[in-house]
């Protein structure tokens, strides 16, 4: 039997998602014994041609040449799945997004003629269809392993599309907002992380993204009473996942 | 004359985008680039107007592989521009992660990516076909190192428990006692791992390098000290901007590091250890020396010892700390916000990361300068390159193009962090 070809794309991104995978060092090998990895240039100098069975990009879309070839990438899968913020949501470098990219590229080159960059930053389902997603920055391994034996059996991954405070009232992770009165943007965002700042008495910073019907305007109302001022609010909703639209929208409400 | 064109479009195992393009004219060499063409993420420019306390999470999305490095460089300018002292027990509390850090990505590149080159094979997968324990070893130290960022950090990849001053929570004292097994475990595995690739042959080469690098009177340099050179220099971090600068160049998204004459230097597990070998343990000398290694090491193939040399260094460090800790409160130092402005320089795993950031009296950042170590040692790396195409053009195209490779892969270039992507073009007329 042959076995899946199994891809892994790089955009634009910091490698975090795709070193997810090769930090899952207990299920690497075998891993690589139930799907032949069949482009990965991260890891192998080894490339197959496709077409591919399954898949992962990482990054978001921010130059004309990314956004030619993620439509080959497409085309050569039969499923593609984003991972992370950046490919989800834009990733931080989404932050341009509400700025004018003229003024950014005179700020860090010298010579801004030499580089060719798109107005946005974008997620990859504003190129091309994506037949699935995980959230964060960066991806949590237990729902990368999950999702790509899903995959491979067929069936739909058991990845959670609650809220962090779910996931935090499950773990019996003290609230920090109620408790000691700490913003956080859990209640708008999706669990997946594990609860990992909440735990350590840090408001989690929605590197997950908005949960589905994020409620942004209430949580900007309990932000303005704990204090928060506009430019403060606007900051939280405008980080990891920037181009998200419920978060995109409440933070243009604070500009 | 024949003509011969080497070209690498997309370069593989190295954190990024990336190419190499070489044009031979007959036995000269007419053109060689090596190009970053990772898309351009504009990190200055949308930290400006960002609060200073968000400075290290921000940056440490420049890196997945060395988000230790931005949250160290980038905290420290901070709290300098802002007057904040951190305590002895922070300061060792980040030093014990840092050397997670090391770890995890010292590994990573020597096993998985480096060691490959010397073993004609693709990867760590196929070089478990053949030496299965060597891998299970290497994936078990890499694991190490991120149990040591885990357990400190709260994430292997983006750590969320740092903060400017210090740490939201100081884990608890059972969860670093539960390290101290693998550690002692670790120390004798790295040594084993490093001394079977010593047994790699090794092309002969040597580059003539100003190695640059962190210094400290006591320690091996990873969080903290002043910078050196091997041609003498010895300044605070506070002037690297006088003495180091970056040039863009046309082919690159990636900006050139030199020095003020416009030579290029090298930083990186290199330059640490010619600079500063006496700092190393009496077993890290042990094992460098049974690896056939000197003093300093300037044949730049052999940087895959040195990466194996430095991690027994840091598992040795880590738990020596690790043995040490007691949970402290409070977890951070603060201080009233203030108007001002600070360097921050560490030894991110391929080496000087540098910050420097400017903070209105809002606490919001005016300006960011971030001098990754991927493009102080591009200009290095093209001398390399042009040096090795010299010595080795006898070979074939497919054999040059593969120590071509090798020589960009000597570097563990993190293109990520440089802007990020290889491409080797080689052109012979």
């Amino acid at each position: 039997m042959t076995r899946p070809k199994l891809a892994v794309w790089k955009f634009a991104s910091c490698d975090g998602c795709q070193l997810t995978l090769l930090d899952c060092e207990d299920e690497l090998l075998q891993l690589a014994e139930v799907v032949d990895i069949a482009q990965f240039l991260e890891a192998t100098s080894e490339i197959k041609d496709g077409p591919y069975d399954i898949s992962l990009v990482e990054g978001s879309i921010t130059t004309p040449h990314d956004a030619k070839r993620i439509r080959e990438v497409r085309a050569q899968s039969k499923v593609l799945i984003a991972i992370g913020a950046c490919a989800t949501a834009g990733g931080i470098q989404a932050l341009r997004n509400f700025a004018d990219v003229g003024a950014y590229t005179n700020t860090v080159y010298a010579h801004p003629e030499y580089i060719d960059a798109l107005p946005e930053s974008a997620a990859i389902a504003d190129h091309v269809a994506v037949d699935g997603e995980l959230r964060g920055c960066p991806v949590s391994k237990q729902q990368l392993i999950e999702l790509i034996t899903a995959t491979l059996a067929a069936r739909k991954p058991h990845i959670p599309t609650v809220s962090q405070c779910v996931e935090c009232k499950r773990a019996g992770t003290a609230c920090v907002m109620v408790g000691k009165g700490v913003p956080c943007m859990g209640p708008v965002t999706q669990a997946g992380c594990g609860n990992l700042c909440p735990k350590i008495g840090r408001g989690c910073y929605g590197c997950f993204g908005p949960v589905a019907g994020a409620n942004t305007t209430a949580l900007s109302a309990q932000f303005a009473e704990l204090g928060l001022d506009g430019r403060q609010m606007r900051d939280r909703f405008r980080s990891y996942a920037a181009a998200a639209p419920e978060f995109a929208t409440e933070s243009a409400a604070h500009d | 004359m024949t003509s011969r064109i080497l070209q690498v479009d997309a370069l593989a195992r190295v954190e990024g985008e990336g190419a190499l393009y070489v044009k031979l004219d007959g036995e000269r060499i007419e053109k060689l680039e090596f190009r970053i063409f990772e898309p351009p993420r504009f990190f200055e420019a949308l930290l400006a107007g960002r609060d200073a306390h968000e400075a290290p999470d921000i940056t440490s999305r420049i890196c997945g592989i060395c988000p230790i490095a931005y949250i160290m460089s980038a905290s420290h300018a901070v709290e300098a521009a802002q007057g904040i002292e951190v305590t002895q027990e922070i300061r060792d509390l980040r030093r014990m992660l840092y050397c997670g850090e090391w770890i995890q990505s010292h590994v990573l590149h020597a096993a998985m990516l480096h060691a490959p080159d010397f073993l004609n094979l693709h990867d760590a997968m196929a070089i478990a076909q053949v030496e299965p324990d060597l891998v299970r070893t290497a994936l078990r130290l890499k694991k190490l190192g991120n149990s040591l960022m885990e357990v400190i950090g709260g994430r292997a990849v983006h750590p969320v428990n740092t903060r400017i001053g210090g740490f939201y929570k100081a884990p608890d004292a059972s969860a670093i006692a539960a390290l101290i097994p693998e550690l002692e475990w670790g120390v004798q595995a790295a040594r084993e791992v490093a001394l079977g690739f010593a047994k790699f042959t090794f092309p002969e080469d040597e580059g003539d390098y100003v190695f640059v690098s962190l210094t400290h009177p006591d320690l091996y340099p990873i969080t903290e000290g002043r910078i050196m050179s091997s041609a003498g220099l010895d300044i605070d971090i506070t002037e690297f901007p006088d003495h180091f600068f970056e040039t863009h160049v046309a082919r690159s998204n990636a900006l050139h590091g030199h020095m003020k004459d416009g030579t290029p230097y090298l930083v990186g597990p290199l330059a640490r250890y010619a600079n500063n070998y006496d700092r190393l343990s009496e077993g890290c000398k042990e094992t460098a020396e049974a690896a056939g290694l000197g003093r300093v090491v300037s044949n730049p193939f052999q940087s895959i010892l040195v990466r194996m040399i430095e991690v027994q260094y840091a598992i040795e460090d880590a738990l020596r700390l690790a043995r040490a800790y007691q949970p402290f409160q409070p977890s951070f130092s603060d201080a009233p916000l203030r108007e001002g402005q600070g360097h921050g320089a560490t030894e991110a795993p391929r080496g000087i990361c540098y910050h420097h950031y400017s903070v209105g009296a809002d606490g919001r950042i005016r300006t960011a300068q971030i001098v990754p170590p991927t493009s102080q040692n591009q200009p290095q790396i093209e001398v390399d390159l042009t040096r090795v195409v010299q010595k080795f053009m006898h070979l074939d195209d497919d054999a040059l193009r593969w120590r071509c490779e090798q020589t960009i892969r000597n570097y563990d270039p993190c293109i990520s962090c440089a802007t990020h992507f290889l491409k080797l073009t080689v052109e012979r007329d």
